[in-house]
């Protein structure tokens, strides 16, 4: 009794993750498609969509990874794939977000000493500019 | 170096208090001197008021970078202006004009490429009131420093500086964005920039507010100590 349940769970619980993996792959190719996502942004997304939708098929795959790990009950693979999935686009982001603020700030300098410049021509009988 | 030419870097946020006497000190210590005012997006008159002076080069950033972006513009523009030295000079009153000099001999004779003014070589603390707190932090700051780069530096957090052009120019392209000074040591003494310390006298704040206090200064401690650990383990910039 209690294996029979547990397999139909193991399997709707398959059923879900081929389902949502390939729902995320479909989301995000369509938010390249309109512009509204770039490439380089989208690639660890997309990675981690096939990955996940490759061991949500595959079964024996999971099964195998699962033991290898000493995971028990094999979707609880999925899930830590997942949140290293996670992990890792967060910390990329944290390197975009890092790199968008230097450049921000050098931009913010350079509008700044550039308006300066054109106001300190503008004024040119005003001797205290160099 | 026959007649140098000296940018004063002045980083100004919300300082309308002090801002004009400020300027109008440092042009009757020498009117030779090209003032920078860094207009770090101030929200009150900073601005106007520093402009009608009529002495300054009034660089408004148009938002707010903090501390040390603010600073770095003016590394830019010094460089780019040919200056020989740069010197950072706060816009809140608690530096004084004529102590510069002090800072600029020892760079004019090659002895030193950077130097700190600071209020506590050869004076033990007196001339400027410090909460223990703060004295900790001081402490800290020197401990750490000169075990990284084997030289003590008493006062890590004094934002009175003259660089030479060598070091200007590395400042321009790299500086800390928030709370620099004490990073800035490490950076150029790690880069075998030579730094001295000479004692300046400063006065108590005009205006403004430190900014550092409370909370913050846990974030700050945190903040630039790991700062300090990784430009620590930064190779060599080659120069």
């Amino acid at each position: 009794m209690i294996d029979i349940s547990s397999g139909i769970s193991d399997q709707r619980i398959q059923l879900f993750s081929i389902i949502g993996s390939f729902a995320l792959l479909f989301f995000i190719l369509s938010l390249i498609k309109k512009k509204r996502l770039k490439e380089e942004y989208a690639l660890l997304w997309i990675g981690a969509s096939i990955v996940f939708a490759t061991f949500s098929i595959f079964r024996p795959a999971l099964e195998y990874l699962a033991s290898f790990l000493g995971i028990h009950y094999a979707p609880t693979a999925l899930l830590l794939m997942l949140i290293m999935a996670i992990t890792i686009i967060l910390i990329h982001y944290s390197t975009v977000i890092s790199k968008l603020s230097e450049q921000t700030k050098r931009l913010t300098q350079e509008i700044a000493l550039l308006r300066h410049e054109i106001t300190s021509k503008k004024e040119p009988s005003d001797d205290s500019k160099k | 170096m026959s007649d140098p030419k000296i940018c004063i870097i002045v980083p100004a946020y919300n300082e309308e208090a002090s801002i004009a006497k400020v300027i109008n000190s440092l042009h009757s210590h020498n009117a030779k001197l090209i003032i920078a005012v860094i207009n770090d997006a101030s929200s009150d008159r900073t601005k106007s008021i520093a402009e009608s002076t009529g002495l300054a080069n009034v660089i408004t950033l148009p938002c707010n970078l903090g501390i040390g972006g603010g600073v770095q513009t003016g590394f830019i523009f010094a460089a780019r202006n040919n200056c020989d030295i740069a010197i950072q000079f706060d816009g809140d009153g608690q530096h004084v004009a004529e102590e510069i000099p002090k800072l600029t001999a020892p760079i004019l004779s090659g002895d030193a490429d950077v130097v700190i003014g600071s209020r506590f070589i050869g004076n033990d603390e007196v001339t400027f009131k410090s909460t223990a707190l703060r004295r900790i932090g001081i402490r800290f700051f020197q401990w750490l420093n000169s075990i990284l780069i084997k030289q003590k530096i008493t006062d890590n957090t004094s934002g009175f500086r003259a660089y030479n052009r060598e070091a200007l120019e590395l400042l321009a392209e790299q500086y800390p964005v928030d709370y620099p000074e004490p990073e800035t040591v490490i950076l150029l003494g790690k880069n075998d920039f030579r730094i001295k310390e000479v004692f300046t006298r400063m006065e108590e704040r005009d205006g403004g507010e430190s900014s550092i206090g409370g909370l913050k200064s846990i974030y700050y401690m945190i903040k630039v100590t790991l700062s300090i650990l990784i430009t620590a383990i930064r190779p060599r910039i080659k120069r």
